[in-house]
């Protein structure tokens, strides 16, 4: 028993980081612009198709890795040029039809690229594997790189965002950016880095899951969905919630759909148990944000304090 | 504080200071007749429709017409909240999922009277409306939009993991729902003429609503939500009101979806869905209800057609939303009213 619940917690974790990675540019950007971007899911599904594409290229994933990051970034300063930053100013209305319209195009567009049938990234042998946990117990090696990647790529946000000049605008900027413009900050420039700063980020979880996931059409919509419930609990615009709330949402869905089943059987009759968890266990993490949200409307972490 | 009056002065830009008068010039016709005889002639139009596919030797004409009006009365219903409560609900799909899977489990259990499936399903997305409105209205602007999404999400993934009702793969509906234990609904002339009968009801009963005390207060909330408060309204009540309204008509929507088609599925209420009913809206025209009518017809038409020239007509329509909410300033309404201003001369 506590074997499976070490292994389903790292999975978990694993889950929340890969959760992290998409959420931490989205939160900014909604913080920092004020702008609804539905379309950050497809951006992991474009950077989990250039991990595919780069590594099928060149025969390497640690290569097709360090290829698709720069790509990832270098779609989002293209789309942030084309589309993102003519909605800035327009109403979430306006900003919600471009990016659901957005959305259609990625989607369809990979199709025609890359064709509808899911592509496969196999593991690179270096990353292969698996190491001892306790006793018998072992973890799939490439999951553990995974939660070691997201947690590095959490510290250096941090770093980035608390200690450096940029991250001092950020902050500034998610709680007043017409404060900021006013004081003489060349607030575009910095939504453009913002922008393309959070596509690689989320091109990178896309990246990293390439291997472990199937990469196909529409694969970032239901990363998007759980991408929002992880920035609602963690406070729009904030980094530090989203880390919070995303290894929390991880572990919940992750233990959830595990424990569920099993918590519930010491209820009632087994197969009534297996039935309601399995029901419940999907809603587990909207349950926790309803009840985040009756209590704290703006989130666990609020970046504008009590005006937001 | 509401979206708009938040984004001032970016990039040496002018200041947004009255949100309310750019939000309302994209309504084409406001409270106008002009609407009402629209609706009417719309209406009309349509009742006609079943004998003109008679003449033509075309009877999909009426299957497709009846699509076509249930998703015009889920429109319809969205537009109370979009258009006229301001409030950007991505979940709307969702009662239209409760109101079908009504009839698909009332019936699995042996309950195939319509009155009593509508019963249930107006009660269930009531319900739902109720618990998931009032938690959502606490908050606004991009809160709202992404809260509203996850539960239709949630809805959505209750479903999915029914299996005891089709689960992912939905299920076929064995008949369609009896009137007063008469199989007439299997008749699909019978079925349009009462889908037009409800959709000319929601019409009106919408139409009353907003003209009523309780539409003033809702669209004042719309326009400034701190005055209606300053002179004694409670806006929350106003708006959770409307959207248990919408969610109820949505969820009759879903009744009549289910007998259409026959059959029941999760992806009644993929967000995917929610989105192409704000788009049904937008397209149409906010605020006027018949817009929405309107813009279901066009949708839907739209869909058809390009569907017609190839299987990645997703990417087209794509293409066409990005363009016209780029390329018509004031949004896709506003855009249209403009074309046509500019036709004549």
């Amino acid at each position: 028993m506590f074997n499976l619940f070490l292994l389903q917690a790292l999975n978990g974790v694993q889950f929340g980081i890969l959760l992290f990675l998409v959420a931490a540019g989205l939160t900014l950007i909604f913080g920092i612009m004020d702008m609804i971007n539905l379309a950050h899911g497809v951006l992991y599904m474009v950077g989990a198709y250039f991990a595919a594409a780069f590594t099928a290229l060149t025969g390497d994933f640690l290569l097709g890795l360090a290829i698709a990051l720069p790509a990832a970034l270098l779609f989002g300063l293209v789309l942030e040029f084309l589309i993102f930053r003519h909605l800035y100013e327009r109403d979430h209305l306006d900003q919600v039809l471009a990016t659901f319209g957005l959305i259609l195009i990625l989607n369809e567009g990979v199709k025609i690229l890359w064709g509808a049938a899911p592509m496969s990234v196999p593991i690179p042998d270096i990353l292969s594997g698996s190491i001892p946990l306790i006793g018998p117990l072992r973890y799939p090696f490439y999951r553990v790189v995974i939660i070691a990647a997201g947690l590095a790529t959490a510290v250096g946000l941090w770093l980035l965002v608390n200690h450096t000049r940029v991250g001092m605008l950020l902050r500034a900027g998610a709680v007043n950016a017409p404060m900021v413009s006013a004081l003489g900050v060349d607030i575009r420039r910095l939504f453009m880095l913002v922008f393309g700063f959070g596509a690689m980020l989320a091109g990178f979880a896309g990246a990293m899951v390439a291997p472990i996931l199937s990469v196909e059409p529409g694969m970032g919509d239901g990363i998007l969905i759980l991408t929002f419930v992880v920035i609602v609990i963690g406070g729009v615009g904030s980094v530090r919630g989203a880390f919070v709330a995303a290894i929390l949402v991880g572990l919940v869905d992750t233990l959830g759909r595990t424990f569920g089943p099993i918590v519930l059987r010491s209820l009632m009759d087994p197969s009534a148990a297996s039935q309601t968890g399995q029901t419940l266990a999907p809603m587990l993490i909207y349950i926790l944000m309803a009840a985040v949200l009756f209590f704290r409307p703006s989130g666990l972490f609020p970046a504008k304090g009590a005006a937001a | 504080m509401s979206a708009g009056e938040s984004k001032i002065a970016l990039g040496g830009k002018t200041a947004r200071t009255t949100p309310d008068l750019a939000r309302d010039r994209r309504r084409g016709i406001v409270d106008g007749r002009g609407a009402a005889l629209a609706a009417v002639l719309l209406l009309l139009a349509l009742s006609l429709l079943p004998p003109i596919a008679l003449l033509i030797g075309d009877p999909f004409l009426v299957v497709t017409a009846t699509r076509i009006m249930i998703f015009a009365i889920a429109a319809l219903s969205l537009d109370l909240v979009l258009g006229y409560g301001a409030m950007v609900s991505f979940g709307h799909a969702a009662f239209l999922g409760l109101g079908a899977y009504s009839v698909a489990i009332l019936l699995a259990n042996g309950t195939s009277d319509i009155l009593i499936q509508t019963l249930v399903a107006i009660l269930a997305s009531a319900l739902f409306a109720l618990v998931t409105g009032a938690i959502s209205l606490r908050t606004k602007g991009v809160y709202f939009i992404m809260i509203t999404l996850a539960f239709g999400q949630m809805a959505y993934f209750f479903m999915v993991s029914l299996s005891a009702y089709g689960g992912d793969d939905g299920m076929t509906l064995a008949a369609r729902s009896t009137l007063l234990g008469l199989p007439v609904l299997n008749s699909d002339l019978t079925l349009f003429y009462l889908t037009l009968g409800v959709l000319a009801l929601a019409f009106v009963g919408l139409r009353a609503v907003i003209f009523s005390r309780f539409g003033r207060v809702l669209r004042g909330t719309r326009q400034n939500p701190v005055r209606m408060q300053a002179i004694g309204f409670q806006p929350f009540a106003y708006q959770l009101t409307a959207y248990v309204i919408a969610g109820a008509l949505a969820g009759v929507a879903g009744v009549l979806l289910a007998n259409q088609a026959e059959f029941v599925s999760p992806a009644y209420m993929s967000w995917q869905r929610s989105g192409e009913l704000i788009v049904m809206v937008v397209l149409g025209g906010m605020g006027t209800l018949v817009g929405a009518i309107g813009g279901a017809i066009a949708f839907l038409l739209l869909e058809d057609w390009l569907a017609k020239f190839s299987e990645h007509w997703k990417l087209g329509l794509g293409v066409l939303l990005v363009c016209l909410v780029l390329f018509t300033r004031g949004g896709i309404a506003g855009g249209i009213e403009r074309l046509f201003r500019r036709a004549p001369s």
